[in-house]
């Protein structure tokens, strides 16, 4: 490849970064695991765009782990949290458990379905947010793109946490949205601890999809006081051909 | 009770409820009235204190919507079309206003319906309450024709003729009632019935500044809405601005070619006198309004207002850059002008051990707490409320179950933490004293649930789901 073939396509490169617009600005965060952030597009999840949670296992409508692991997210981001939701099952002090101050977040609390994508895309036009979380049902490839962007524009990043109450709403989460990723959180057996008790959770983290990246599969632990995974310490040193070879037969 | 004098007799202006249970009531002579109770307590009627603390609560009933009406001498007209939904429901926004009336030591019925006149004809004759939509006829036809606010003279002349009802009123033929009573009993049961339109006449406070602006020619398009709304935004803040005072409550009123007039009132979460900020906050219902054969004139009162000083506007610019301490205000008043104030908040820790007391909510925008839960407690991140029951077998007393049924599932327990017990605060002298033995359990497949004993195995204790960690 000649010089000029090279700055040719730098010139190219620099087009369609700008054509990307905004997500490409800020700096992703990390979500400092090594494991997780090498294959994410730029080394973490993106701000000013939209991601997408999904809760697989037991008891999944009522997104226990989706919920802590959104959290954690949004605690690890600087600022006020706009949580939008239409059910009152939320447990604030469950919260904190992911580092996520009481002080920190403003509930909205829609009365119907319908009102609480117009809430989230507010929160996204409001520059001085961290995130916005929504627990959403139904979400179309539009409604989504429109949140995407609105999410683009200010920077601010959209955490949706998929509901469902029954299977037919169950299954609307295969439909495709716009989302930058989406993640699927299912609960695994955790670590066997030497006296009776509880160690750490442990989640089956599948990356669904994702921009710019594979699908990919770990077996991580839950989001300890600082909103932080973790890689489990039995399973830290392995290598991941066991992550691979789930992924290839998912 | 109160006495005025009509002619050369005293007459019974108002009695109070013990009175008109003794067999008093309004429009009886004194003399009479003291025949029939010795000892009465007996005040002399001030129909101008009446009338000023009549307007003193239609000032307070602004609260709850932008158009209030007095209806002399004890009766108030509010319309709440268009702002009920900021109290959940018109039921929710009843009970809510007359709950606060009695607190505030006022006898008060209130009736929601279509009409002024059904409302008005519910309130004082029937039971009160909401009527539904398109009920009203049926609401009102039980009535006694004393509801249609008629004339005495005229009232004495359908009784004699057996009227007693409305419904027996409605049913006559219009031309020879008419005829016979005037037009204004035809009206008022047009009115009653909702067939006939009457207008209200808001009370606007004296002291609160306005905006207006009339056309000359009606105004239907909504772009045109939008745009002389930014006007009058921008006329009210220069307004605001000479007076130090921004803008918590801000109400629209259309007056209608038709002399319908609707209204819509937002609520600020913090004194602003933004223009654009406040115009923006009308937008999303902007478009309910229907503008009929068109708007003559719109009105923008800033009906609750509180100082603002230069310094606070800076000071919160300023703020901006820092993204810690961004300005929520103008997001919050969007949230509230779309889903209504009360829904957006914040939870603020509460010293309480049980989960369903452990949060309460303060206004979105009140200064942080900085007090957290006790960040050791492993608490769930979902809550079943109520708790749903479960079948559950321990292998020991007082142990944590082997395995549960919860809706129709059975769960094996793999491990499981516990027991934590909570009882009520013993410090708030709660009777009812409970004790509840919290385990974590966590099934063969990873779920984590909270489940409690409401007492010990010995005493029967049941086992009950309260919360999800996964």
């Amino acid at each position: 490849m000649n010089p000029g073939q090279q700055d040719r396509l730098a010139d190219l490169r620099l087009q369609i970064a700008r054509y990307e617009g905004g997500s490409q600005k800020t700096k992703p965060l990390p979500f400092g695991l090594r494991a997780l952030d090498d294959h994410l597009p730029g080394g973490g999840l993106a701000r000013g765009a939209l991601h997408e949670m999904i809760e697989a296992g037991l008891a999944s409508e009522f997104a226990g782990s989706t919920t802590l692991f959104t959290a954690g997210i949004a605690a690890r981001l600087k600022g006020p949290v706009l949580w939008c939701l239409t059910r009152r099952d939320l447990f604030a002090p469950g919260l904190l458990r992911a580092g996520l101050h009481p002080d920190r977040v403003i509930y909205a609390e829609a009365n119907r379905e319908r009102e609480i994508l117009p809430l989230i895309e507010e929160g996204l036009r409001e520059k001085g947010l961290a995130a916005v979380v929504g627990e959403v049902t139904r979400m179309s490839l539009i409604a989504s793109r429109r949140l995407q962007l609105a999410a683009e524009a200010t920077g601010v990043t959209a955490l949706v946490i998929r509901r469902w109450w029954t299977l037919a709403e169950k299954d609307l989460v295969h439909l495709p949205t716009a989302a930058v990723t989406r993640w699927r959180i299912a609960p695994t057996p955790s670590e066997l601890m030497p006296a009776p008790g509880l160690g750490r959770e442990r989640w089956h983290v599948e990356l669904l999809r994702c921009r710019g990246a594979e699908p990919r599969t770990w077996i991580l632990e839950a989001c300890d006081a600082k909103g932080c995974l973790a890689l489990p310490a039995d399973l830290a040193d392995r290598s991941d051909q066991a992550a691979d070879r789930r992924a290839a037969a998912s | 009770m109160t006495v005025h004098t009509v002619g050369s007799r005293r007459v019974i202006r108002a009695a109070c409820a013990a009175a008109q249970e003794a067999g008093l009531h309004v429009g009886m002579a004194l003399a009479q009235a003291q025949a029939l109770v010795p000892n009465l307590h007996v005040a002399e009627a001030a129909a101008d204190e009446d009338e000023a603390s009549l307007r003193e609560l239609a000032r307070w009933a602004i609260g709850y919507s932008p158009v209030v009406a007095l209806d002399p001498p004890d009766g108030l007209w509010i319309d709440i079309a268009g702002v009920a939904h900021l109290f959940g429901s018109e039921e929710e926004l009843l009970s809510d206003l007359t709950s606060r009336l009695t607190r505030q030591g006022l006898a008060a019925k209130a009736a929601v319906a279509d009409a002024p006149g059904a409302a008005w004809a519910v309130a004082r004759y029937g039971a009160g309450g909401v009527v539904p939509t398109g009920r009203m006829v049926d609401a009102v036809a039980t009535l006694s024709i004393r509801a249609l606010r008629i004339a005495p003279d005229k009232l004495n002349a359908l009784h004699r003729l057996g009227i007693e009802r409305i419904g027996q009123l409605a049913a006559m033929p219009r031309a020879p009632l008419v005829r016979r009573f005037g037009c204004d009993v035809a009206l008022r049961l047009d009115q009653a019935l909702g067939h006939a339109f009457e207008p209200i006449m808001p009370l606007i406070p004296k002291e609160a500044p306005v905006a207006s602006r009339a056309f000359a020619e009606p105004v239907a398009r909504l772009e045109d809405l939008k745009g002389v709304l930014l006007r009058l935004a921008k006329d009210l803040c220069r307004q605001l601005d000479r007076r130090g005072e921004g803008v918590r409550r801000l109400d629209l009123i259309f007056q209608r070619v038709d002399q319908k007039s609707a209204c819509l009132r937002v609520g600020t979460a913090r004194a602003n006198r933004d223009a654009a900020h406040l115009a923006r906050l009308f937008d999303e219902r902007l478009q309910t309004i229907d503008p009929g054969f068109g708007i003559e004139e719109m009105v923008l009162v800033a009906s609750k207002v509180e100082p603002l000083s230069e310094t606070q506007i800076h000071a919160r610019s300023l703020g901006e850059e820092d993204i810690g301490e961004a300005d929520m205000g103008p997001l919050v008043d969007r949230l509230g002008a779309r889903i209504g104030m009360r829904r957006v908040y914040r939870l603020a820790p509460v010293q309480s051990l049980v989960p369903e007391r452990m949060a309460r909510r303060i206004p979105a925008l009140a200064p942080p707490t900085g007090s957290v839960w006790p960040e050791n407690l492993p608490r769930p991140t979902r809550l079943l409320d109520p708790p749903e029951p479960v079948v559950a077998t321990a292998l020991l007393p007082d142990h944590p179950p082997a395995f549960f049924v919860w809706r129709k599932v059975r769960h094996k327990v793999a491990k499981a933490d516990g027991p934590e017990r909570i009882t009520p605060e013993w410090w708030n002298g709660d009777k009812s004293s409970f004790a509840r033995d919290y385990y974590r359990v966590e099934t063969e497949q990873g779920g984590r649930f909270w489940i409690f004993r409401d007492a010990p195995t010995a005493e029967g204790g049941r086992w009950w789901m309260h919360g999800f960690f996964s």
